[in-house]
Formats: C-alpha cells, sequence, structure tokens
C-alpha cells in the first residue's frame, strides 16, 4: 500500500514547520534511510528520512511552504510495483471511539485504615529504649521472612553506627547483615533492584542527611516505578535511620526531610515518637508491600518506653494516636516534636487551657481524619515540627483543616516549626533555631486567646 | 553472602588476545582480530530475523511520532541491533535484563509482544504499563524484563541489586545490566562497579557504546575513551571490547561473559562498539555529525547487512526466501502499530491506581 509521508514534528510542541528543500522529485525511487526533504520551525532545523524503499509518486507540498501543520501529507511513497494512488485506507487510524476519558477526573479512591490492635487486659508491658524496639523490630521480622535482609554502613561488624543494629550480624550472619561503602547513591539503587528481584531489604542510613545522594533512586526508581509498569513492579524495601537535628552536629547534619518524602506518590512515611510505636510500626514497614521510608530521631534512640509484651506487635501504617485527650486546643506533632509538645500540654495545663496532643506516626498516608475530628472538638490548632515551616508538615495540615473544618476553626491555624535558617552550631543560636516547649505554649495561647 | 552455586570458570583477561575487532575503530584489536565464530544457518537466521523486527518496529516508531501519534520522548535503537541480538542468544532462560529509556530493541528480543510495546508508546491501555510509562518505562517480569529507566545510569545500581538478590537467592541466574557510554561517566556507576566486585554479584555490564551521548561525542566527554571497557580494572572487574555491530561477535563475547559471572567470578565488562543511526531522540536532529559518518556506517558496518550477506553468499537461503522474512517481520509490526492505534485509551480510574499495593496480612512476597 502507498505511503503518505506526512509532515513530522521535531519536537513534542511542534505544531507547523516551514518545508524548505526538497531532496527529491517525484519520480525518484529512495531507499530507507534517504534524505529526502529538510524542514525548519523557528528553533532547529531536520532532515526527512524515507522511513522505507520506494517510489516518490507525488509531492503535495511545495518548496518553501511555510506554516504546514504536522502530520499534513507532504509526498506519496509508493512500493514495489504498487499503485500511486492513496486510498482513504492510508489514513492514520483513529483512536477507538469513546477512549477519550470523560472531563472530569475519577475521584481518588477512599480508603479506610484499621485501628491499633487491642491490646489484651492482661498483657505484660516491658521498659525499652526506642533502639532496642527497632532492633527487636527488624530482629522478628528476619526471623519471620527469610527474605528480610538489613545492609548499611556499619550495620553488621560495628553493630550500627548508633548501635540500632546491635546483635544482628551474630544471629543472621554476614549474609542478611550487610556492610556496605559509603556509597548512598549505590546502594540505595541495589536494595531497590534487590526488591524488584523479590527481597525485602532493609537500608539504613546512618542518617537521613546523606539520603540525599541517594534521592533519584528513592523517588524515582523507588517510588515511581510501580506507577510506571502499570502495578507489575512492587518494590518492598524499608528506608531507616535518624532524622532530624541531632546536638550541635551543624546545617548538614541537622535536617528534618519529612516533608521531602510526604511529598511524593508512592512512598509511606513513618515518623515515630515511642517505643511501643517504633517497633509496632517498623514491623509493619517491613511486610508493607511498598517502599517506605522510616524517620526516626537520634535523641530518642536512648529514651525508654513502655512497650507490650507481645509476639507480634505490628500496628497499622497511616493511624495517628491520641496521647491526651483535652478540650481547649488541639496540638498535632510527631516523632521528637512530641517530647516539646507533651511538655507543653504539661505547662498548659497549670494554666488551666486543656490540650490534645495528636502524635501523628504516620505522615504519608497522613491519618487527617483524627486531627479533623480533635480540631471539630476543640476549634484550635497548633501543628509541631523541627523542620522549617515553608512548605511542611504544618503547612499541609492547616490546608487540609481549612478545606474541611473551617467553619469549626475559632482561630487560624498556627505552626511551630524550625526557624527557616540552616542550622547554626552556636549551642544558644542553635536551640533558637529549633522549637521549643515555650514556642508550643505560646502558639497554643494565641490561638486560645489567652 | 549466599554462596556462588557454581565456582571456577576460566578467567576472561583484559585485553586478551580472543578479543573482538571493534567496529570503527583504528589500533591494534582491529589488526590482531579473529574473525568471530560462525553462526549455524538456524543462527544466522534466526538473528536476521530478530534484528530486522527491531529495525521495522523503530522505524514505524520513528513514522508514527512523526504523525503525532507517539508523544513526549522516544529514542530509537537503530543501528544498534545486534548488540541485544547476540546477548539474547547468549545467555540463558530466566536470565534478567534491565536498561535505560533506548529500550524498546531489548524488550523485542526478550520476547515482549510488539502489539504492547507499540501501545505503549501510543499510551493506550494495551500497553505493556496500561499506557501509564510510556516509551522509556515498560517492564515484564514474567519475560524477565526489569525496565525502562529514564535517569541516566539509575539502572546500573538497579541491575546490580537483581544480580544481588540472585546471588542471595543462589538461584544460578545472572543480570544483564545495559548503559551507554554517557552513563559510564556517573558516580552511581562505579559505587555499582566496586559493590559488584567486592560481593562478586553475577552480572554482566553491558557498556553500549554508540559514541554520542546525546550530542556529545565520547572524545569529548570520556577521558582515555578508547578503552571504556577498562573502566572496572582497577576495581579487577575484566573487561572486553566487542565489535557491536557483528552479532557473531556480540554471542561469541556474551557466552564467555555469561559464564564468567555466572561461574561466581564476579561482575564483567562488555564494551559493545556500536553507532546509532538516528538522534538521540525523535526531536535530535544529529547535527553533532556528518551525514557521511551516518552513511559510512550504514554501508560497511550495518549489522543486518552483513547476516543478510553472509545467508546469501553461503546460500543458507534465497532472495525471495529473505523477502518472505521481511514480508512476516514488516505484518508484525503492522499489526503492533495498527492495535497501538485502535487501542483504546487508559480509563480514567487508571489515573489512581498502581500508586501504591494493598497490604497484605502476612506481608511477604
Amino acid at each position: 500500500m502507498p505511503t503518505r509521508i506526512l509532515m513530522p514534528a521535531l519536537s513534542p510542541t511542534m505544531e507547523f514547520g516551514k518545508l524548505a528543500k526538497w531532496l527529491v522529485k517525484e519520480g525518484d525511487a529512495v531507499s530507507a534511510g534517504d534524505i529526502i526533504a529538510e524542514i525548519e520551525t523557528d528553533k532547529a532545523s531536520m532532515e526527512v528520512e524515507a522511513v522505507d524503499e520506494g517510489v516518490i509518486t507525488q509531492i503535495l507540498v511545495s518548496e518553501g511552504a511555510e506554516n504546514i501543520a504536522v502530520n499534513t501529507p507532504i509526498a506519496v511513497l509508493a512500493g514495489d510495483g504498487e499503485e500511486a494512488a492513496v486510498g482513504p485506507g492510508a489514513a492514520p487510524v483513529q483512536p477507538a471511539a469513546g477512549s477519550v476519558p470523560p472531563r472530569d477526573p475519577a475521584p481518588p479512591p477512599h480508603t479506610t485504615v484499621a485501628s491499633d490492635p487491642d491490646i489484651p487486659s492482661d498483657a505484660h508491658f516491658v521498659e525499652m529504649t526506642v533502639r532496642e524496639a527497632l532492633r527487636d523490630a527488624m530482629a522478628e521480622e528476619m526471623r519471620r521472612d527469610d527474605t528480610v535482609f538489613v545492609m548499611g554502613e556499619e550495620v553488621a561488624e560495628y553493630q550500627g553506627a548508633y548501635k540500632v543494629t546491635q546483635g544482628l550480624l551474630d544471629e543472621f550472619g554476614g549474609t542478611r547483615v550487610i556492610d556496605t561503602p559509603i556509597t548512598e547513591h549505590g546502594f540505595a539503587g541495589l536494595g531497590v533492584g534487590a526488591a524488584f528481584g523479590g527481597l525485602r531489604p532493609i537500608v539504613e542510613f546512618m542518617t537521613f542527611n546523606f539520603a540525599m545522594q541517594a534521592m533519584d533512586q528513592i523517588i524515582n526508581s523507588a517510588a515511581k516505578t510501580l506507577y510506571m509498569s502499570g502495578g507489575q513492579m512492587g518494590c518492598p524495601i524499608v528506608f531507616r535511620g535518624p532524622n532530624g537535628a541531632a546536638a550541635r552536629v551543624g546545617a548538614q547534619h541537622s535536617q528534618d526531610f519529612s516533608s521531602w518524602y510526604a511529598h511524593v506518590p508512592g512512598l509511606r512515611v513513618i515518623a515515630p515518637y515511642s517505643a511501643a510505636d517504633a517497633k509496632g510500626l517498623l514491623k509493619a514497614a517491613i511486610r508493607d508491600p511498598n517502599p517506605v521510608v522510616f524517620l526516626e530521631h537520634e535523641i530518642l534512640y536512648g529514651q525508654s518506653f513502655e512497650v507490650p509484651d507481645l509476639d507480634d506487635y505490628v500496628l497499622p501504617i497511616g493511624k495517628a494516636r491520641i496521647l491526651r485527650e483535652g478540650g481547649d486546643v488541639t496540638l498535632v506533632a510527631f516523632s521528637h516534636g512530641l517530647t516539646y509538645t507533651l511538655a507543653a500540654a504539661d505547662r498548659l495545663a497549670e494554666t488551666g487551657i486543656s490540650a490534645e496532643v495528636i502524635d501523628l506516626r504516620t505522615i504519608r498516608p497522613m491519618d487527617t481524619a483524627s486531627v479533623i475530628a480533635s480540631v471539630k472538638k476543640t476549634n484550635r490548632l497548633v501543628t509541631v515540627e523541627e523542620g522549617w515551616s515553608v512548605c511542611g508538615i504544618g503547612a499541609e495540615i492547616a490546608a487540609t483543616v481549612m478545606g474541611e473544618a473551617f467553619d469549626y476553626l475559632d482561630a487560624p491555624v498556627m505552626r511551630v516549626s524550625g526557624k527557616n535558617v540552616p542550622m547554626p552550631y552556636a549551642a544558644n543560636l542553635e536551640k533558637l533555631a529549633l522549637p521549643s516547649v515555650e514556642d508550643v505554649v505560646e502558639a497554643a495561647k494565641a490561638v486560645c486567646y489567652a | 553472602m549466599a554462596g556462588a552455586k557454581k565456582k571456577g570458570g576460566s578467567a576472561t583477561k583484559t585485553g586478551s588476545a580472543s578479543r573482538s575487532r571493534p567496529a570503527g575503530r583504528k589500533g591494534k584489536a582491529a589488526k590482531s582480530a579473529p574473525a568471530a565464530p560462525a553462526f549455524s544457518p538456524e543462527e544466522e537466521l534466526h538473528a536476521y530475523r530478530e534484528m530486522l523486527l527491531i529495525r521495522r518496529f523503530e522505524e514505524k516508531a520513528g513514522q508514527m511520532y512523526g504523525m503525532g501519534l507517539i508523544g513526549g520522548f522516544c529514542h530509537l535503537y537503530i543501528g544498534q541491533e545486534a548488540v541485544v541480538t547476540g546477548l539474547k542468544m547468549a545467555i540463558e532462560e530466566g536470565d534478567q535484563m534491565i536498561t535505560s529509556y533506548r529500550d524498546h530493541g531489548h524488550m523485542l528480543v526478550c520476547g515482549m509482544d510488539p502489539k504492547g510495546v507499540m501501545a505503549e508508546l501510543t499510551g493506550r491501555r494495551g500497553g505493556y504499563s496500561k499506557g501509564k510509562g510510556g516509551s522509556m518505562h515498560m517492564f515484564s517480569r514474567e519475560k524477565n524484563f526489569f525496565g525502562g529507566h529514564g535517569i541516566v545510569g539509575a539502572q546500573v545500581p538497579l541491575g546490580a541489586g537483581l544480580a544481588f538478590a540472585n546471588k542471595y537467592n543462589d538461584n544460578g541466574r545472572i543480570t544483564l545490566t545495559f548503559f551507554g557510554e554517557g552513563a559510564l561517566n556517573q558516580g552511581q556507576v562505579y559505587e555499582s562497579f566496586n559493590m559488584a566486585a567486592l560481593w562478586k554479584l553475577p552480572v554482566v555490564f553491558v557498556l553500549e557504546n554508540n559514541r554520542y551521548a546525546m550530542g556529545t561525542s565520547v572524545t569529548r566527554s570520556a577521558a582515555k575513551s578508547e578503552e571504556l571497557y577498562n573502566r572496572g580494572s582497577i576495581y579487577g572487574i575484566p573487561g572486553e571490547p566487542v565489535d557491536g555491530m557483528d552479532v557473531r561477535a556480540v554471542k561469541d563475547a556474551g557466552e564467555r561473559a555469561a559464564k564468567w559471572t555466572r561461574d561466581g567470578n564476579g561482575p564483567i565488562i562488555l564494551e559493545m562498539l556500536t553507532y546509532r543511526y538516528r538522534g538521540h531522540s525523535m526531536s535530535d536532529p544529529a547535527k553533532y555529525r556528518t551525514r557521511e559518518e551516518v552513511q559510512k556506517m550504514r554501508a560497511e558496518h550495518d549489522p543486518i547487512e552483513q547476516v543478510r550477506t553472509r545467508i546469501l553468499d553461503a546460500g543458507l537461503a534465497g532472495e525471495d526466501d529473505l523477502k518472505t522474512i521481511d514480508k512476516e517481520v514488516r505484518a508484525k509490526v503492522s499489526e503492533a502499530a495498527e492495535f497501538a492505534q485502535a487501542d483504546a485509551e487508559p480509563d480514567a480510574a487508571e489515573l489512581w491506581s498502581d500508586v501504591l499495593l494493598e497490604a497484605t496480612a502476612q506481608g511477604g512476597n
């Protein structure tokens, strides 16, 4: 069948072009790859190659013609012994009728999240540090599933830069507890590949500050590939390590990345405060079939909490916890932010203000329903985070509350956050840069007009 | 680390005398190179058909791009067909491939349906990624093709990770990790070389040197560009230049490399000296090289013409037989093109699906 040679597009955005020059004339035989014409736009010029062998039987657009729309037939190419005429069948096939999606986009599917499992009334509680709880979570999941392994800098022989992986090498051996070179970009990508290959890697970043080098693999490879593959390429991986400001380590080692990761569809982002939540949520993260960014906090590692002594304590991802009930103002925080927030709630109680404290626990997907329900009760909201306020978690919560509980607000939402500066080293300046108990108290009083 | 299944095997030395003649590269290798081992008649005809399918598929894709039926970026593989064809002939069922965004040829040799590939190019629901990936992002777990990755170099640690999983599972499988000579300058490639060598991962790093990283020629972007196969030598990774325009040389080198890494010796680099006839992507007018350079390569080294000439010279098939193959291939490509145009666009509800997988109570794979 004769082929109509169409005005080609030089780029995804080109709509019109000039037919600058014909290099063939009617009756010329061409083979694939021969240049037959030159076309131009205001930005570039390009040679048009014959895609097939045959004879140019007709030239439809003359040399020098301008504003030729892309896809306009410019010539006719007939194959071996073919008729010159182009029948209607040569026109490009149109998409099937009804294939155009409706103008209104489909709404996102509704999802529900299970509540925390009931802890039996006779359950025994043990006191343990966040560090131990995280270690136990990994050890339990590694006993349960042979495909789970841990890799990262100093996780094996050194027993963890922050001793979170202490004892794992002894129990599971060097096949499953793997020291990596200091190459975050490479080993994060290798972990993602291993997850594509059917394993369940736990990739430890010594701190999340170094994970910026691995950001491309976390976002472009881990988070997006499931979608880009139409659901084929699940990536069950956990990226974990300390996040946020430790103490006196300067700007490059003191940053809260919560909002960075929370921005990305395809990731789950968890930032627990207590040891019990650290354990239950890390176990859930390891079992989850999706990439999970698990943000720990160095200052919390050594703090002790009561943890239920159960065989398999797994918590739902995406569910907040009300740490303290109150009626006057809602304080929403996560991770180490709870340290300031709980102390502030005590201080506020002394002045007669009853604060409800919500621990988000999971940043993405965020349990906004719990926040909204609380705001409908207290009518006042303060958010607390260590990260910068610009495009931060508090900004996201404020926008959500404005959209879903606007009429319930008796005061503007206030954000307590890290100051919008790189973290200073000097002790006094560092203290000023971080949120404080006083900041939370002041914000709560302000929204209560107290 | 899990122990490798098999040990031993013969070492492939860097710069060994058995290296094949690189196309268009002057030097010692060209003088001493022996001819590639001959193919059986079946192999010649198989290679001819496979390469022709890629060539015709890509020509059609280019044509459909020009018609506005394919959007965005579209990187054609024309000229490089012998690389994937020879390597596929060299590996075993169940071995894996992963590559960059110039991926149509890889998918076709892996046995993925041209209809599904072309329908992905047109963004239709019957595409391999349901229309949500496009030219650069297709996958088939069934055919052991792991993408289709759009960020230069990013597939290299991913490929090392697939190899890591194979070693961990002790399943005897190897991973062919493809990347271009442009990606070779990426830091993550060396991070991957280091770990792959350190942990003796079963991976063949296939460096497809087509001479141009978009518009920058290899001599302007890579130090010591005449021996890129040596870029793993500081990690003890053997490397070999291969005439990537000769499918026999590719298969031969591929077999040796596959054996080397499958036997537990760790990674190996094959530098495939090849050439892309078209621009970097469809919107690249390729003004950075002369018309003559392209024509000379086509005339003297075309991978398909080489096989065609051998077939005719040896009388393995006649002109008519080859014409029949050509017709069958064209019919297959036409069928794919028609399907890709007639198939419906994805349902609007697909916007929201495949962002996350549902968690199951038990977890596990």
